[in-house]
């Protein structure tokens, strides 16, 4: 393979962890404990792949954005049902998050082997989205597809929106603390977490609608190789910001591309990836407090 | 056994791990923090365990205490960046699962090899006599594993800890206010690394029951998101040890509901019994809303130079 094609793999694995990893860091930016980009990465990749499959036909190209834009809503509402635990039930969201990661499995599970499993009934997957339904490739020769510029578009996009709008203020304020919020203005807290939050999760559920329409074209159960979990990683290793999401994104994308090459061709398991993943957020982690920054500070102090 | 026994035993069986994490976690939150690297404690000891026990020759018991030096080694990690350096406890546990997890499978990988290990005899059940013989229940609460029993004794020890001494009041008055604790020359920050450490030594148990007393090998990931449940059930039982033993046993009895359905011929997709301990879970967290005061301090910085 020449390195034209290596590259370009790595950019294809990382387009999912740049939308996860802009999901997780906006949402951590609100002060929101969004672990659940895994889950909301799921349903997104069932929902548009059911569009696919059931319409796609029908409809030829035009199912591309309505299959992405279910995507988004399936990931939407992952997350609002964790966003309406915390507001109305005040169930901590780093844990409805993680037990509807799991929920989410089961769906797939189930989706892959019952109503959405393919005509033969032998394999626990879903048929195949029309080529029409499909991303067309953007480098002849490779696997890179539309969803690529999208994300990096997406990305630019969320910077502006945090670095020059109205909205964007409130975001930084509300993450900044309640207190923050109220000395800059009249910013209704509740609502602005609630909104970062559904903007979160679809944001991961569209990333699993690319995976679907640029990728892997069926659902099946691995699909998903924890770029939810992963996420969390890129976002802070990134600061994060989301023009520095793109930098970490395509960073692991080369680190873990590389890493299943090791194992293929030397037997160097492809974990060891994600040794390396974490090691760079604790040592991120300990330069940040060495130097006194409190950028990757989530916790509310113990004053009392 | 008929469906009724065997659903009780596996419910037993399927809670003794997850009490032994979640009661150790609830020491943890007690004193005010958080750990959400208990995921990564869990997988440790599961590999921590295999090792004592099988290559390391010191049979279930050695692989017991293994399992927990593992487990007390990755929340010795926690102590480092959370107690030391202050860094953020949320940020802190998520890369600690992360590096568990990858350790763990990367370790497995290099001592075992692309084939894995050979299976290692697990610990055997013990009858207590008298007792395993109460119908319907005696079995499944009598006839267990030794490392079983060890937690029934764990449950009240603890409860008489936390509640009847000094040291058990110390650990509260951290969690409640540090700040406030400090001032009364109570070492806050000094308690918090120990829970820190003993919570790491009963999660890094609860991985080595799964390997030592249950599965005999062990398999990447095999912690499945048990660390995070024994999160969820430490809320679920309201900080209370009893009460964690009780909602340890409910999710399990969740779990363990598929056997009982598929003795009584109902037909459901099997995924729904799989997702159902999950959805019970987000359902009892909501439904207890209002109704549970957590540590007023919990999850909450460690700031300033007094603590």
């Amino acid at each position: 393979m020449s390195e034209y094609v290596l590259f370009s793999d790595a950019l294809v694995r990382s387009t999912p962890l740049i939308l996860t990893g802009l999901a997780v860091a906006l949402a951590f930016r609100a002060g929101i404990f969004n672990i659940g980009a895994e889950g909301q990465f799921l349903v997104g990749a069932a929902a548009s792949t059911a569009l696919g499959v059931r319409w796609g036909p029908s409809f030829g190209t035009a199912i591309i954005p309505l299959a992405l834009l279910a995507s988004m809503a399936a990931g939407a509402v992952w997350a609002g049902i964790a966003a309406e635990l915390k507001r109305r039930f005040h169930v901590l969201e780093i844990i409805s998050t993680i037990m509807l990661n799991f929920i989410a499995i089961h769906l797939i599970s189930f989706l892959v082997r019952g109503p959405l499993q393919e005509p033969t009934h032998i394999y626990p997957q879903t048929t195949s989205i029309p080529l029409t339904a499909q991303l067309p490739v953007i480098a002849p020769g490779t696997r890179l597809h539309l969803g690529f510029l999208l994300t990096i578009a997406i990305a630019c996009a969320l910077a502006w929106l945090l670095r020059h709008t109205a909205a964007g203020f409130r975001i930084r304020a509300t993450g900044a603390g309640p207190t923050a919020a109220a000395s800059a203005g009249m910013i209704d807290v509740a609502k602005v977490s609630r909104r970062v939050f559904l903007l979160s999760g679809s944001l991961a559920g569209l990333a699993g609608g690319i995976e679907v329409s640029g990728v892997t074209f069926a659902l099946y159960e691995n699909i998903s190789p924890g770029y939810g979990y992963t996420a969390i990683a890129v976002a802070l290793i990134a600061g994060l910001s989301p023009v520095g999401v793109i930098v970490s994104g395509i960073f692991f994308g080369v680190l873990e591309t590389g890493a299943t090459g090791l194992q293929r061709d030397f037997g160097i398991p492809a974990a060891t990836a994600t040794v390396i993943e974490a090691l760079l957020v604790l040592l991120a982690l300990a330069l940040n407090q060495l130097r006194g920054s409190r950028s990757l500070q989530f916790s509310k102090p113990a004053t009392t | 056994m008929s469906a009724l026994e065997s659903f009780l035993e596996g419910t037993i069986r399927t809670a003794t791990p997850l009490a032994f994490a979640a009661l150790g976690e609830t020491i943890v939150e007690r004193s005010g923090l958080i750990n959400i690297g208990l995921e990564g404690v869990v997988i440790a000891g599961a590999l921590g365990g295999l090792v004592a026990a099988g290559y390391g020759g010191g049979g279930v018991w050695g692989g017991i205490a293994g399992a927990g030096m593992s487990g007390v080694l990755i929340a010795a990690i926690f102590v480092l960046f959370v107690i030391r350096l202050r860094a953020d406890q949320i940020i802190t546990g998520t890369a600690l699962t992360l590096l568990s997890l990858g350790l763990t499978a990367t370790l497995y990988r290099v001592i075992f090899g692309a084939s894995g290990s050979l299976g290692i005899p697990t610990m055997e059940t013990v009858r207590i006599p008298v007792l395993s013989s109460i119908p319907v229940i005696g079995s499944a609460l009598f006839a267990q594993p030794p490392v079983t029993y060890l937690l029934y004794a764990i449950i009240p020890l603890l409860w008489w800890w936390m509640f009847r001494t000094h040291a058990g009041l110390a650990l509260r008055a951290a969690g409640e206010d540090p700040l406030a604790a400090v001032a009364a020359g109570i070492p806050a920050r000094k308690i918090q690394g120990w829970a820190i450490l003993f919570g790491g030594f009963m999660g890094g148990v609860a991985g080595g029951i799964l390997v030592v007393a249950q599965a005999g090998t062990f398999a990447e990931g095999m912690s499945s998101g048990r660390g995070f449940i024994a999160i969820a059930i430490v809320v679920l039982g309201r900080w209370h040890p009893v009460g964690t033993a009780i909602a340890a046993t409910i999710f399990a009895a969740a779990s363990a509901l598929q056997y009982l359905f598929q003795a009584m011929g109902w037909i459901l997709p099997y995924q729904v019994f799989l997702a159902l301990p999950y959805v019970l879970t987000l359902l009892g967290l909501a439904g207890i809303a209002g109704r549970v005061t957590a540590p007023a301090g919990l999850g909450r910085r460690i700031t300033g130079a007094e603590i």
